[in-house]
């Protein structure tokens, strides 16, 4: 009994260790969302391209899509827009898009600029529906299911080894 | 001492400054409750600042919201509930006791429980041990004793 009880300390050392190290390779920024399979939530919006269209979450394709949350004041929107638009031409799942608390001309002259990836875009000036989806920063990318409930969010560049993820996720729903 | 109280005091200043939009709060009552619901959310994007403390863009738009919440006459609970809803548990600083959380709850004052009896139990050894020492001291005295005594027996 008595040597087992030198071995607490050691004992007591090493699931420290294990969970701290276990700590350092945790992303405290990757926050899973709130609104995991939960709805989409709803939503009244112009689109970007003219205003007087307005938009709901009825607007959403009746298919797993693509949510992607950009803005012309985030740099790595403007990093990740090309992959975007090369998954715009090779995969076959919708690309949306949301236009958050930006500047309507600078958007469609950025459209313009560096080419269109989405279906379409919701321009959402106030953040509104940013608020309700939970978004902190752009680029944040929501998939979303045929019935139009969130299945998962990505926060921050989608690269190929996300779309590689986010492929799988979407083989599962179908 | 002075220079002290200067350093506090441009300290004080500082955290004062660092929220600077104002609101047209209707009464007191309503700009307290705003400062203490402020305090108690997290910034989802400086995830150590309070939405009252840092000047991320989200941050302001929670403050937005919770001075708009606050004018319609929404209780503390509301705001609190639709803030968890979209940003989750996260954004508390006082997360809600509940079975995912006892651990956090409650493993400190475990943990200070099991320091507390480790003292006992090592004082007690501790003490007993020393009893027991000076009755093998008395043991070896009487023995001690008796060899003296045969000593000057011969």
């Amino acid at each position: 009994m008595r040597k087992v009880l030198l071995f607490l300390p050691l004992a007591v050392f090493i699931v420290l260790a294990v969970v701290l190290w276990r700590g350092l390779s945790l992303d405290p920024r990757e926050l899973p969302s709130a609104l995991l399979d939960k709805p989409f939530p709803a939503f009244t919006l112009g689109a970007l391209h003219d205003g007087k269209v307005l938009l709901t979450e009825k607007s959403l394709p009746k298919q797993p899509m693509l949510i992607n949350v950009w803005a012309t004041w985030c740099p790595a929107c403007r990093q990740e827009h090309p992959y975007l638009m090369r998954l715009a031409r090779e995969a076959d799942t919708p690309l949306i898009g949301l236009n958050y608390k930006d500047d309507r001309d600078a958007a469609l002259a950025w459209l313009k600029q560096l080419g269109n990836p989405y279906q379409f875009t919701i321009f959402d000036g106030e953040g509104m529906l940013g608020l309700d989806l939970g978004v902190y920063g752009a680029p944040e990318t929501y998939l979303v299911d045929a019935e139009g409930v969130i299945r998962h969010r990505h926060v921050g560049v989608v690269t190929p080894e996300v779309w590689a993820e986010l492929k799988q996720k979407i083989n599962q729903l179908n | 001492m002075k220079i002290l109280l200067s350093c506090w005091l441009v300290l004080l200043s500082l955290a004062a400054e660092a929220a600077i939009e104002s609101y047209p709060f209707s009464d007191q009552q309503t700009r307290e409750r705003f400062q203490s619901i402020t305090q108690e959310l997290r910034c989802p994007k400086c995830q150590n600042q309070n939405i009252a403390d840092s000047n991320a863009e989200i941050a302001q738009d929670l403050r937005k919201k919770v001075f708009q919440m606050l004018e319609r006459g929404r209780s503390d609970q509301e705001i609190y509930a639709y803030m968890t809803e979209r940003y989750g548990d996260f954004v508390l600083y006082q997360p809600p006791v509940e079975q995912r959380t006892w651990a956090l709850w409650f493993a400190p004052v475990a943990i200070l429980l099991l320091g507390l009896l480790t003292v006992v139990w090592i004082s007690r050894v501790r003490s007993r041990a020393a009893s027991s020492d000076q009755s093998l001291a008395e043991a070896e005295q009487q023995r001690l004793n008796r060899l003296l005594e045969q000593d000057q027996d011969r």
